[in-house]
């Protein structure tokens, strides 16, 4: 590729500090090793950096500075939340600035007659959730890594969870957001009224990969909890029908509240994991949810329950209760720790397919299992055809990464070729940064480029992550036309 | 002026899917026939204002229709678009998938941008199955008591599926599971409307059809935060989205209806009037204006397409 690796430079590392040392608390810096080590990853652990300097800032004035600082040292800065990511987004450099928004902890506000909440980038999503539950209220968008991934995160990948195919994802939960453009520069965009003058910058803003602005403030909506929820577990003996159950309960008018679908090695671990319940003999197993008025659901889970079964489910079980609704759905929320515990490593993919691919795509999965002598059980949000293979592998083993990476590759351009895409929701990062060659032609790359100097001139926010550049995507094309190998596989690709 | 009437049809529409591409020119009454056919549905109930209306015409203007405070937005519905940018280049952005975050999300960012900065040739919507049942009740009230009670629903999981308020009149639209919307009525009270009274009624707010839209006064719409309290101008008001819209036909100054929507915490648009000199759009904060000048460079550097149409300085 076009870039070199940066190394971390000693000399530079202490003007930098100086420089921010002149404003920023001590404790709001990090520069020796133990202490910039744990910031590494983030929830790719296949990449790894040391930053050149941890910051973490407290007021949004202290932002503001450090952006004004590292620009006029012509310093990159890469934004970090909790470090849940799982394309290398928050990946330090070690000529940059990683800047810590955990500190940003607040709930500015919560206004429950006005069902929004006013919240500092470094809240945690289910925190969102909590404060706002003794309301009856709740934030929707419920990434797995709730409990951990802050709303800064969710913003920066525009995060999705199992019930976003009735709720939406981050796009459709944010109302406004403040922050700073890398000069600097202080940006509101949105509003608490349902629209805002001028284009759509809110839309730009979320899923940008924290590459366009550092985000300080975000206002979401919230909604008003559904009286009840009950969830359908049924059980497939072929991978095919139970794609073919979920297009039948969409084609039946049913937006369901969530819409998930496991394959056996998945069900399994899962199983072996939290002991939900789970048809470990099952080909796949669906869980299907309804929410609304008791009536509402009653009505909806009857319909549910009807097509499944037409659709060749060989056992139906309905959730009796809220604390077996939440143990059904626990296996499927702990689908990646529980196949983390069954190999040394996964890797996680996170391609969007049309849900009538989805045999096409699996049989295909299938076959790459045998290629490369890897393991990939999959996890699928069927509803909106969010497909998760965890391939399965030990980082110990170089040769073993290198096979992983190419099996990875293989799937996303699979995703594309069926007319999907490389990332339903967690972001080009590091990781499908060649696959963004595939997906995208030179003039959309040069668009989003554009987009990028339009907020970052210098190019200093987050740089090498989300959108490659021509030069890389022109080698990346002539490695693949070799055969997807990769030189160095050991460096991590900036 | 560039007729775009010429390049219609419906590319692709698979219903389980609940994806529809059609390319811009397709009317959008013959989009909507069809996604009647298969139960489904614009959910963001787009107005046409006009039988020409077309469906690229319909995401570059960005407007929504009764439906938008419940279900959302037309750019909540985007998913991809193939445009011709002010060099000529043909461009794709999104897709026909429900989840993609791969690259900017140019495709939502352009719904809403008045052919400022590309021309939409192709654009794939999210559709939703039509609700199995609605109802609609009217409700005596003053405009406090009503923006209160539409507030209050707000808070509680109620099918609510648009609200219209006008001259002491609330109506409300339920929509949703069988069940549901029973429920729902019998909680919010209130006289039902005829089923066939009830779709003219919604139409005609849509279409700005109805009566309250007549008549010589600039239309204006203040989009502002549903809890806003009541606005005074002079004038007619009618009132949607929960309380989030607020129409008027008022003569009052350009410069006193916007500081009445910047005061309740939003914009002014002035949506119909002989005289739009003033410029229709609230303007814009000097950081957000660099940005739109900044943004329009990216997609229409000479600056040729609809230039003017939305600020005049680009
Ligand atoms: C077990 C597990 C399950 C997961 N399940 C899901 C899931 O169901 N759905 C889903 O969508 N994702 C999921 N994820 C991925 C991840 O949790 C999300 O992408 C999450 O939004 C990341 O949040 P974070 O706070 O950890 O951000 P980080 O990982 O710290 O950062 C992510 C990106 O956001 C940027 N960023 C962070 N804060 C800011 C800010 N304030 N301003 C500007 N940019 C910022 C960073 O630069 C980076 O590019 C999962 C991850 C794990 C480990």
């Amino acid at each position: 590729m076009g870039e070199a690796v940066p190394r971390l430079d000693a000399a530079r590392q202490r003007e930098v500090v100086r420089a921010l040392r002149a404003f920023l608390p001590e404790r709001a810096l990090l520069w020796r090793e133990e202490d910039t080590r744990p910031y590494e990853c983030d929830g790719l652990t296949a990449y790894r950096a040391l930053p050149m300097v941890v910051a973490l800032p407290e007021t949004e004035a202290q932002v503001e500075r450090i952006l004004r600082t590292c620009s006029a040292m012509q310093v990159p800065v890469v934004p970090r939340g909790a470090g849940t990511g799982l394309s290398g987004g928050a990946l330090p450099r070690p000529d940059a600035v990683l800047l810590s928004m955990a500190k940003f902890m607040r709930i500015r506000r919560l206004d429950p007659k006005a069902r929004i909440a006013v919240v500092e980038p470094g809240v945690r999503n289910l925190a969102i959730s909590e404060a706002a539950a003794s309301w009856g209220l709740y934030y929707a968008p419920d990434p797995s890594s709730q409990i951990a991934c802050t709303i800064g995160g969710n913003v920066a990948e525009n995060s999705g969870g199992v019930h976003c195919l009735k709720y939406g994802l981050t796009v459709h939960n944010v109302l406004a957001l403040r922050g700073f453009t890398m000069a600097g520069e202080p940006i509101a965009l949105g509003s608490e009224a349902l629209d805002s003058p001028g284009y759509d910058l809110l839309a730009l803003a979320i899923g940008s990969e924290g590459l366009l602005v550092v985000v300080t403030e975000v206002t979401v909506k919230l909604l008003p909890k559904p009286q009840a929820a009950r969830v359908v577990m049924a059980s497939f003996d072929d991978v095919e029908k139970a794609g073919e159950a979920v297009a039948a309960v969409i084609a039946a008018g049913i937006v369901p509240a969530g819409l998930e679908m496991m394959d056996r090695p998945a069900t399994r671990a899962a199983e072996d994991f939290v002991h939900a319940g789970y048809d470990t003999e099952a080909a796949a197993i669906l869980l299907c949810e309804a929410d609304g008025t008791p009536e509402e659901v009653e009505e909806e889970i009857a319909r549910i329950e009807a097509v499944l079964k037409g659709a060749g489910a060989t056992r139906l079980t309905v959730s009796r209760d809220e604390a077996e609704r939440l143990r059904f759905w626990s296996g499927r929320k702990a689908a990646f720790p529980a196949v983390g515990r069954i190999s040394p490593d996964y890797y996680c993919m996170d391609g969007t397919i049309p849900r009538k691919k989805l045999g096409e795509v699996l049989r295909f999965i299938g076959e790459l299992e045998k290629k490369y002598g890897l393991r990939c059980p999959n996890v699928f949000h069927a509803g909106d055809g969010n497909l998760h293979p965890l391939i399965l592998y030990d980082a110990n083993d170089p040769e073993e990464l290198r096979r992983t990476e190419q099996f990875a590759a293989e799937v996303l351009e699979k995703c594309v070729e069926v007319g999907g895409t490389i990332t339903g929701e967690h972001g080009v990062g590091v990781e499908k940064i060649d696959q963004m060659c595939v997906q995208f032609g030179a003039e959309e790359l040069e668009t989003f480029h554009a987009i990028k100097r339009a907020f970052d001139p210098q190019g200093l926010l987050n740089p090498g992550k989300a959108v490659p550049t021509l030069a890389r995507c022109a080698e990346y094309g002539r490695m693949h036309v070799r055969g997807g190998a990769l030189p160095h596989p050991e460096l991590p690709r900036f | 002026m560039l007729d775009t009437r010429g390049h219609a049809g419906v590319v692709a529409y698979e219903p389980s899917e609940l994806v529809v591409t059609a390319r811009c020119g397709t009317p959008l009454a013959e989009l909507e026939r069809l996604l009647v056919e298969h139960g489904q549905m614009l959910a963001f109930e787009p107005p046409h204002f006009g039988p020409g209306a077309t469906v690229g015409g319909c995401v570059a203007a960005g407007l929504s229709g009764p439906r938008r405070a419940s279900t959302g937005a037309v750019r909540d519905f985007v998913l991809g678009v193939r445009v011709l940018d002010g060099r000529g280049r043909e461009l794709s952005f999104g897709g026909r998938v429900m989840k993609n975050v791969a690259g900017y999300d140019v495709a939502r960012f352009l719904a809403g941008s008045m052919g400022t900065l590309a021309l939409l040739l192709e654009v794939s919507l999210k559709v939703l199955p039509r609700p199995p049942a609605e109802r609609s009740l009217r409700l005596e009230m003053d405009e406090t008591s009503a923006l209160e009670a539409m507030n209050r629903w707000g808070c509680e999981p109620l099918p609510i599926s648009a609200t219209a308020w006008a001259a002491g009149v609330l109506t409300v639209r339920l929509s949703g599971a069988q069940a549901a919307v029973r429920a729902a009525a019998a909680k919010i009270g209130g006289e039902p409307l005829a089923e066939d009274e009830a779709r003219r009624f919604w139409e005609a707010v849509r279409e700005q059809t109805d009566p309250f839209f007549s008549g010589d006064a600039p239309l204006w719409r203040l989009s502002v935060p549903s809890v806003a309290s009541p606005i005074a101008l002079a004038g007619r008001q009618l009132i949607e989205w929960g309380g989030a819209l607020r129409w008027w036909k008022t003569a009052a100054p350009a410069a006193e209806v916007r500081a009445a929507a910047a005061k309740a915490g939003g914009h002014a648009t002035l949506f119909r009037a002989a005289e739009k000199s003033g410029g229709a759009f609230a303007p814009l904060s000097p950081e957000l204006e660099k940005l739109h000048r900044a943004l329009k460079k990216v997609f229409d550097p000479a600056g040729i397409l609809g230039p003017g149409r939305m600020y005049p300085e680009f």
